[in-house]
């Protein structure tokens, strides 16, 4: 097996060994989603044609907002604990981290969202088990998780990072924001015609993809 | 190796070798030169830059001026190359505290393509006196432990070249002894080594020079053979204006 995809395989290991023991970023970003539906939920009486036009809406920002939450902690807990210094000594191409990290994201917001969406299918009565949804918030997903990696890397040297992620991220995400709510909402109300809102979405995760990739090493060594 | 082959003798050369943090110099034209399996420790006051030269020689920190070269390449064509043929120990051991000291060796040696890394790791902690704890989440450790630990994963894929910046802390007299049988290569293969440190007898003991670092710069270099403690000590309070 080619050296960069066994390290990318040992990094994302890695990643998933220590959250599976340190439970600090998959619990903030369950809980956090968990919270926002619930209150979404009590909050606003949707009901009808009203909760198929909003409820994209909704579960997108509750996705993007548990995002920000969960990501920030990534690089911050590396950063912190000194371990970042001893990733980059490591002779590891700087695309290779970014792709390994990336993984490790998408892996915990994927997680973060097998519980979200069911949740969101129950409370609000929309129908987001079915495959299109699916594949349209893994393609948003991706979308947020390629733009956390390489934002909560360049934060996580800032003083400031806990700010500075949201508004890195908000701005840049909203392609992907736009993107995912229209395409959801089409897949929900079965509308046909109009722009192709997936494959903008797809579009914009490799042209988000390809400029991370690039990028990352300054983003990472600060 | 390419072009590593004309300078093949030596491990670390380091040209006219510069860092500024802002308008503060902290290395000013540091030339150093070191053989394969050849040892030179560092001294030098708090702030006199030493640290810096841990990081920039580790291509964790890259110069503002001046060229490194280790095993032949260049720190700032092929830093992965550099990257691969050294071992770092510094202030922060770079372990994961929610792994075992077995799952971090495992973990290091995976990311520098390392084989046959479980006997590996099995041996450098038992060369290392963790072996019964190998199993134990690094969290859980001492200070002095997880310092046993992290030279454990300097180690761990073998490099030619040893950087460490104050090794000694949080190592009790047993395993300074046993520090020291890993620097010398009485218990692994020898290779060229850099250390900082304060303690004079230590660096007179364990390398084949002593350089004195003042102001950011290599003020002093000596062979230890040929010095004493006392030649040392004048040496160093001249340069450093500081007391050991």
């Amino acid at each position: 097996m080619n050296l960069a995809v066994r390290q990318v395989l040992a990094v994302v290991h890695k990643d998933l060994m220590v959250e599976m023991r340190a439970r600090d970023l998959l619990n903030v970003m369950l809980t956090f989603a968990v919270l926002s539906l619930i209150i979404f939920n009590l909050a606003l009486d949707l009901r009808g044609p009203t909760v198929q036009e909003v409820g994209p809406g909704l579960l997108w920002l509750t996705i993007a907002f548990a995002a920000i939450l969960g990501m920030g902690r990534t690089f911050v807990r590396e950063h912190d604990r000194g371990t970042l210094a001893g990733l980059l000594l490591a002779p590891i191409d700087r695309g290779t981290l970014f792709v390994a990290k990336l993984l490790a994201n998408l892996i915990f917001l994927l997680i973060m969202e097998a519980v979200a969406l069911p949740m969101f299918a129950l409370l609000f009565n929309l129908p987001v088990l079915r495959p299109s949804v699916i594949l349209i918030t893994v393609c948003g997903t991706l979308g947020f998780a390629i733009l956390g990696t390489t934002f909560s890397a360049m934060a996580a040297h800032s003083r400031a990072r806990e700010a500075l992620l949201p508004l890195l991220l908000l701005p840049t995400t909203v392609p992907i924001l736009i993107g995912a709510v229209q395409a959801t909402s089409n897949a929900i109300n079965g509308a046909e015609g109009g722009p192709p809102w997936l494959g903008l979405l797809i579009a914009f995760d490799v042209i988000f993809f390809t400029v991370s990739y690039l990028l990352f090493a300054f983003a990472v060594e600060g | 190796m390419g072009d590593s082959d004309s300078v093949a003798s030596l491990a670390v050369e380091a040209l006219g070798l510069a860092k500024n943090y802002g308008p503060q110099v902290a290395l000013d034209q540091v030339e150093l030169s070191l053989g394969e399996n050849e040892r030179l420790a560092v001294l030098g006051p708090n702030g006199s830059g030493k640290t810096t030269l841990i990081s920039v020689l580790s291509t964790a920190m890259r110069p503002s001026a001046g060229s490194l070269r280790i095993m032949g390449y260049d720190s700032t064509d092929a830093p992965n190359d550099v990257r691969r043929h050294i071992g770092v120990v510094a202030h922060r051991t770079y372990l994961y505290e929610e792994l075992s000291a077995r799952e971090n060796l495992i973990f290091y040696g995976r990311l520098f393509g390392t084989s046959d890394l479980a006997v590996r790791a099995d041996m450098l902690l038992d060369l290392v006196d963790i072996y019964a704890r190998r199993h134990d989440q690094v969290g859980s450790l001492s200070r002095g432990m997880q310092q046993r630990v992290a030279l454990a994963r300097a180690l761990v894929h073998d490099p030619a070249v040893l950087l460490l910046d104050e090794p000694d802390t949080g190592l009790d007299q047993e395993h300074l002894d046993l520090l020291a049988s890993l620097v010398t290569g009485s218990k692994i293969p020898p290779r060229a080594v850099i250390l900082t440190t304060h303690n004079l007898e230590r660096a007179l003991d364990l390398c084949h020079r002593v350089a004195v670092l003042a102001q950011g710069r290599l003020a002093y270099q000596a062979d230890s053979a040929s010095l004493d403690r006392t030649a040392l000590l004048d040496a160093y309070r001249r340069l450093a204006g500081a007391a050991l």
